[in-house]
């Protein structure tokens, strides 16, 4: 039915018809980037309103295509997160030349990701991960004249190319042992045989590419360091939250009958991200560095409520997600407001930044609270929710260490809060004049992360939907 | 004359793939890497498609895969050889041991 076809892929409709207006007003190019960017504002702004309207859960393309309640939410979340985008880095897109072509790729790669997390095949899935990677690549070389830039670029698509082969040899090996490619196949067809194990490895080292599980983490860092701070937000925040949902989504439902084999695989790369990522982020100097290293051992804490295999575990991952969002988009903010008006990337610049900045000290602070989980914020709840799903399967050695891997971590977020609430500084940053917009998307993360934590109908929400 | 099976064809892929990923991790020259990422993509054509001739070749998702691999191939080379030309212009090389700022 053409009705219906119109409902369930609104999300993407919608998409299609920005990025389809945005190429209109390049070739006219009548407008001012400051008009534009306000257009693009409202515009993104509407596409996550809209979301929450005319959900309707069903299956399209003879199961290629497939949405629910659930799915729609974690849209939502990208949706949101693409927004505050828009707003914190205004800075920054002022200044670019070619900004309609941003958001083109931007968006783009949000498609891919909407295509993602709805795939019901493993073609789909294909074809929609590589729309999602390819894109980002070109926005990591934005800075065209920066060396830095091109060689995370360069880092990223060959790493991103050589990841999609890997995943592709996985996904010939599934069709190989089962002669299916379809999500709602392949549960009855998988039995655990050897060739269908070397599958699941083959697949989940491309995931593990996409979400910087450990062994496969060492392009994380150089990217996030050398692409401008806009993409390296998206990445970090949009890309890992749209690869994490979908691998909940494949690990649940299509490999559900090999669960006993890829919980151990779970377990194993989880400790070791854990304790990698939070061991490389505590010698860090550069703040994008530091949140990169953040990242990844924040994955590992997501890896831990995955392994749970029940409701908890994607009612804890998705409510994770929700908070890593507005956490990680407030440092990034932060970070991008005093990277574009002094230049200082360094921990040991932002010492004194209290006495000159006490707004973006707070906003920091509470971030990076959130980020290592401490009480008041919602980032120690998302925690607690995360390793109380871990703990249902009663492997209590693994949640040890994850436990004792937040302490660790405490260590390095707390060490940039000392400089920047004690350290003395004789030359601090001086006062910083923040974009309106940005500070208006610096004050939603910043209430965020409080609100997500304190209202528990928010969990209680998603838990309903699951 | 022995007709060729599917576990001469799942060997030559196999050996196409561990080619492919041994010249990704020893080569030094960006271009050459990229090759080598296309040996490891044409190898899992060559699955795909021993795959869908030997044991299922009454469904066709096999051949259908390849077709979209290939075109998916020729876009991921456009935008890598245009990110290594950018790369030539602002490092004068396509080594990547040039390219090392970005370091630990």
């Amino acid at each position: 039915m053409p009705n219906e076809f119109f409902i369930l892929m609104k999300p993407e409709l919608v998409l299609t018809g920005i990025i389809f207006l945005l190429l209109f007003i390049k070739l006219g190019k009548g407008l001012k980037n400051d008009t534009l960017l306000l257009l693009i504002q409202v515009l993104l702004l509407l596409n996550f309103i809209g979301g929450f309207f005319f959900n309707k859960e069903g299956v399209l393309f003879d199961g290629m295509y497939q949405t629910s309640a659930l799915i729609a939410l974690q849209k939502n979340i990208l949706s949101l997160a693409v927004y505050l985008i828009s707003l914190l880095f205004a800075d920054w897109f002022k200044k670019q030349e070619h900004m309609p072509e941003f958001f083109v790729l931007m968006l783009s790669a949000m498609l891919g990701m909407f295509f993602l997390i709805s795939s019901g095949n493993l073609l789909m899935f294909f074809l929609a991960l590589e729309l999602a990677t390819i894109p980002v690549a070109a926005m990591a070389n934005f800075d065209l004249d920066k060396k830095r830039s091109s060689e995370a670029a360069m880092k990223m698509i060959l790493s991103s190319a050589f990841s999609s082969g890997i995943l592709l040899f996985g996904i010939s090996l599934v069709y190989g042992s089962t002669g299916s490619i379809s999500f709602a196949e392949l549960p009855g067809l998988l039995n655990g045989s050897p060739l269908q194990i070397l599958a699941l490895v083959f697949l989940f080292s491309a995931f593990a590419f996409k979400l910087s599980i450990v062994p496969f983490h060492l392009w994380t860092a150089d990217v996030y360091e050398g692409s401008p701070m806009a993409t390296t937000a998206f990445l970090s925040v949009i890309s890992k939250g749209a690869v994490a949902f979908i691998f909940m989504a494949t690990l649940y439902k299509v490999f559900q009958p090999m669960h006993e084999v890829w919980y151990n695989m779970v377990m194993i790369l989880s400790i070791a991200t854990m304790v990698i990522g939070n061991l490389f982020a505590l010698r860090q100097q550069n703040i994008k560095r530091f949140l990169a290293f953040s990242s990844i051992a924040q994955v590992g804490f997501i890896l831990v409520g995955l392994s749970s295999n029940s409701i908890e575990g994607t009612t804890s991952v998705v409510y994770f997600i929700l908070i890593y969002v507005f956490s990680n988009l407030a440092a990034f903010g932060v970070a991008a407001a005093i990277a574009s008006n002094t230049g200082k990337e360094n921990i040991d610049d932002y010492k004194g930044l209290y006495r000159t900045n006490p707004f973006l000290s707070w906003v920091l602070a509470l971030a990076l609270f959130s980020l290592a989980g401490i009480p008041p914020t919602a980032g120690f709840f998302g925690k607690l929710f995360l390793l109380t799903a871990g703990a249902s399967k009663g492997s209590f050695l693994f949640i040890t260490i994850a436990a004792l891997n937040m302490i660790i971590s405490l260590y390095y977020y707390l060490r940039v809060i000392r400089a920047v609430f004690m350290d003395q500084n004789d030359e601090p940053i001086e006062k910083i004049r923040i974009e309106p917009s940005a500070k208006f998307a610096l004050m939603i993360c910043g209430a965020g992360i409080i609100l997500v934590g304190l209202l528990s109908w928010i969990y209680d929400y998603i838990q309903n939907l699951v | 004359m022995m007709e060729p099976g599917l576990y001469h064809m799942l060997f030559i892929s196999a050996t196409l793939f561990f080619i492919g990923v041994y010249g990704f991790f020893t080569r030094r020259n960006l271009v050459t890497m990229l090759m080598s990422v296309e040996l490891v993509l044409n190898s899992v054509n060559l699955n795909f498609i021993a795959f869908n001739k030997y044991l299922w070749y009454d469904k066709m998702d096999g051949l259908f895969f390849t077709i979209f691999v290939i075109a998916i191939a020729a876009a991921e080379a456009a935008v890598a050889i245009a990110i290594i030309i950018n790369l030539y212009r602002s490092h004068n090389s396509i080594d990547v041991e040039n390219a090392e700022e970005l370091k630990y």
